[in-house]
């Protein structure tokens, strides 16, 4: 098992000479801050060329130089560089990298043959030069943006078109009120920068590289994510979101996001947002890492929404130590094809994970997404709940492993997933995979399939509720259970989301 | 009085089977209509078919309210010109509350914003009328009700949604004594208004003694096979229906006594 203990723990006496770190780096980044804007107005650098590349919108007409295909060891050696990473950061890429090469695609579930690994391979790379603006941004996806009411300056971001200042302000706020408890919240380059002993522990400990494909592909060319590590015995009272540092580089495609909670501390942190992001590259493998330490509490909650193109193959885990608790709370929207199933491994007595999730297949669209829970240790709990909803044609399938091993007497386990079909060309499927290895196991699963009910959409009517509202009201009601799970703006954006798609306005 | 509902030989079908077989009826504004017949005659299809609910079809004739031929409205139009039918066995919506429920209905057919504060004094009003407790505004539309709860409510929604022409659909069965008190008590003073007219549908006696119909229709198999005033009532509420059977020729069937 892992040695989850931190070499470097931290505590009070190393609060102080974080805080100066801190000043110090906030000063840093000002003037860097500072500089780039200048900069930006004549000339980008080199490094922000690749930063922003990887997220921003390809032009065909500018795009020149056409790079030998494939992922090679050349392009990770590059992107390490660019970085300016320790050693074992790139041994750990060329090591995952290997791994990838020697890896098919897995032979269950959504076909993922026509994703053009070549391709993507040439936009990795760091030195394709692209340039984007708002006016390439494709129609329907703006179209959206103005029907969610997104404000102007998120859309620079959404859109994949740049950085966004007002964000960036409240992030730095936020980080000065964290850094005063001793949290760190920083971009996971400056994570390894700066806390390279925690970093170099943990990373890809959780999540290994060689667990399927994607995940070794994100280990060689992660670039962004987040890292936030809570001291012992702190409660972070405010959601921690992603999205106000969504402007890092490399955010949105193969970030890498590590979380550590220590012993009694608790955080709630929130990642995504509702619009859809559009990317150029159709491929979205990020990887997120959770430890959850003794008594410590994790809530974990995501709003995911792709562009019509993309395939998110995203991999999320979580270990969890005696009595701590992991909640995720997960909405997947968009995307061309999703295989998302965040795992908890439960590896100390009374360690506990609830899931709730809610997933929504459109035309064209399957979204193959559900849960996993390991119980390792006795006398530990977990709850999963599920919503999916298809319509115009799409596929909903909810996929879960729920694994209980010979020494974890006394679990519990409980499972609860509802397929809601809107017409009767959308398909809804349950695959639960349940392995009990000792028999002192409390365990329920619950699997319900069903069809809108025509005479509920009457009755709805009847009340003077066009048949969309009716509609609407019935699969707002369906997604109650997740939308009351969420903060209150982000349970408004879901539901607003849910009529888009309802409407088919979603491009 | 002038004429808020006209139906012109309505005949319906569901799966291709004729249910509704050719009926006339008109309701004047201000007019209570009581609909009685033996079970499996037709009582519900009509009142459905008249709210528009699709599983029926509606094969010949018009239905006109306030003079406007409205065959080709959907169900929510028809409650927009303020239609209103209580049902059976009202559905269940999870996720979705009374109030919240109510406040959107309500908003959709006045077409004007009501603030929240405003409403939900409103529906406490309502609900205190018809003895449903506090928290009742707070749950899932029908969802875990008991039968007597779900029937209030669909009272209930009537009172908040304030219709002109209301069809009940057996508002009174499975209710307790008190319960029929209370829900024919809140009809009869939703019906002071003689603005409203009604159609009612009911195997029972007590709540027409509240809500006083002026006319009573007989169908049965189909057809609207007598008409008549209280009197009527009175005659079926004794005698049961095999009398009129024996009139029309019609096989005569047992245990047909209302409550």
């Amino acid at each position: 098992m892992l040695n989850t203990k931190p070499k470097q723990n931290i505590k009070q006496q190393d609060r102080e000479r974080i805080l100066a770190e801190k000043a110090a780096e906030r000063e840093i980044l000002k003037e860097a801050r500072r500089k780039e804007r200048a900069e930006k107005l004549k000339e980008r650098t080199y490094v922000e060329e690749f930063d922003r590349g990887v997220y921003d919108i390809k032009n065909p007409n500018r795009y020149e130089i056409m790079l030998s295909k494939g992922l090679s060891e050349e392009i990770v050696r590059e992107i390490s560089s660019i970085k300016n990473e320790p050693d074992w950061m790139l041994k750990k890429r060329l090591a995952a990298l290997e791994i990838y090469q020697k890896m098919e695609n897995p032979n269950w579930g959504p076909d993922l043959s026509e994703l053009d690994m070549d391709e993507i391979a040439t936009y990795i790379r760091p030195k394709a030069q692209m340039e984007s603006n708002w006016q390439e941004v494709p129609d329907e996806i703006r179209k959206t943006f103005e029907l969610l009411g997104i404000p102007e300056a998120e859309l620079d971001y959404l859109s994949g078109v740049g950085a966004q200042y007002d964000s960036e302000v409240v992030y730095h706020n936020m980080k000065d009120y964290l850094a005063l408890q001793g949290v760190v919240y920083t971009d996971f380059e400056s994570g390894v920068e700066q806390y390279p002993e925690i970093i170099r522990e943990y990373f890809g400990t959780c999540l290994k590289p060689n667990l399927h494909r994607y995940s070794a592909l994100h280990y060689a060319v992660w670039s962004g994510g987040s890292f936030v590590y809570v001291p012992e015995g702190v409660q972070v009272d405010i959601p921690l979101q992603s999205y106000f540092r969504m402007n890092a580089p490399g955010a949105g495609q193969f970030e890498h996001t590590l979380i550590i909670v220590e012993k009694g501390g608790s955080l709630h942190f929130i990642e995504g947002c509702s619009a859809p992001r559009y990317n150029t590259i159709n491929l979205h493998a990020g990887g997120v890492e959770l430890f959850v330490k003794e008594g410590a509490k994790l809530r974990y909650s995501t709003i995911e929404n792709w562009s019509r193109n993309m395939y998110n193959l995203n991999s999320k885990r979580a270990i969890v130590e005696k009595n701590g608790v992991i909640e995720w709370i997960s909405g997947s929207f968009g995307s061309r094809v999703s295989m998302l199933y965040p795992a908890s491994i439960l590896i100390g007595e009374g360690a506990r994970s609830e899931f709730t999730g809610i997933t929504f297949a459109g035309a064209g669209q399957t979204l193959d997404t559900g849960a996993q829970v390991v119980h390792k240790a006795p006398h530990t709990y977990s709850t999963v709940e599920t919503k999916s909803i298809s319509k115009g044609g799409g596929k909903a399938i909810y996929r879960s492993l729920v694994q209980v091993e010979e020494g974890a007497y006394g679990c519990k386990s409980n499972t609860d997933c509802q397929s809601l079909m809107l017409d009767a060309q959308s398909r809804g499927d349950t695959i639960p995979t349940i392995i009990l290895k000792n028999d002192d196991v409390d365990f329920g699963h619950e699997a319900k399939i069903g069809r809108i009910d025509d005479q509920a959409i009457f009755y709805l009517m009847s009340r003077g509720l066009s048949e969309e509202e009716a509609k609407a009201m019935i699969v707002r009601g369906f997604a109650e259970p997740v939308a009351k799970e969420l903060p209150l703006e982000y349970a408004v954006e879901m539901n607003e989301l849910i009529n888009l798609e309802l409407k088919g306005a979603i491009g | 009085m002038s004429k808020m509902l006209e139906v012109n030989n309505l005949k319906v079908a569901v799966n291709d089977t004729e249910i509704i077989k050719g009926i006339d009826l008109e309701i004047g504004r201000g007019e209570v209509h009581v609909l009685m017949g033996p079970n499996g005659a037709g009582k519900s299809t009509l009142a459905r078919t008249i709210m528009a609910d699709p599983q029926f079809e509606q094969v010949e004739g018009d239905i006109y309210f306030e003079g406007e031929n409205i065959n080709e409205l959907s169900a929510d139009e028809r409650a927009k010109l303020g239609i209103f039918l209580t049902f059976q066995n009202p559905l269940e919506v999870a996720g979705i509350s009374v109030e919240d429920f109510l406040r959107t209905t309500k908003i959709e057919l006045s077409g004007e914003d009501i603030s929240v504060l405003k409403f939900k004094r409103e529906l406490q009003n309502h609900m205190q009328e018809l003895d449903l407790d506090q928290t009742y505004a707070e749950r899932y539309l029908n969802v875990g009700f008991s039968g007597g709860e779900k029937k209030k409510g669909e009272i209930l929604q009537m009172t908040v949604l304030d219709p002109d022409l209301i069809m009940l659909d057996e508002p009174d069965s499975g209710l307790d004594v008190d319960a029929v008190k209370i829900v024919s008590q809140t009809v009869a003073d939703f019906l002071s208004d003689k603005n409203k007219s009604c159609l009612i549908i009911t195997h029972h006696s007590v709540i027409l003694e509240s809500v006083k119909p002026d006319f009573a229709h007989i169908l049965i198999d189909g057809k609207l096979v007598k008409q008549g005033g209280p009197e009527l009532i009175e005659r079926v509420n004794n005698e049961g229906y095999n009398w009129i059977r024996e009139e029309l020729g019609l096989e005569k069937v047992h245990d047909e006594v209302l409550a």
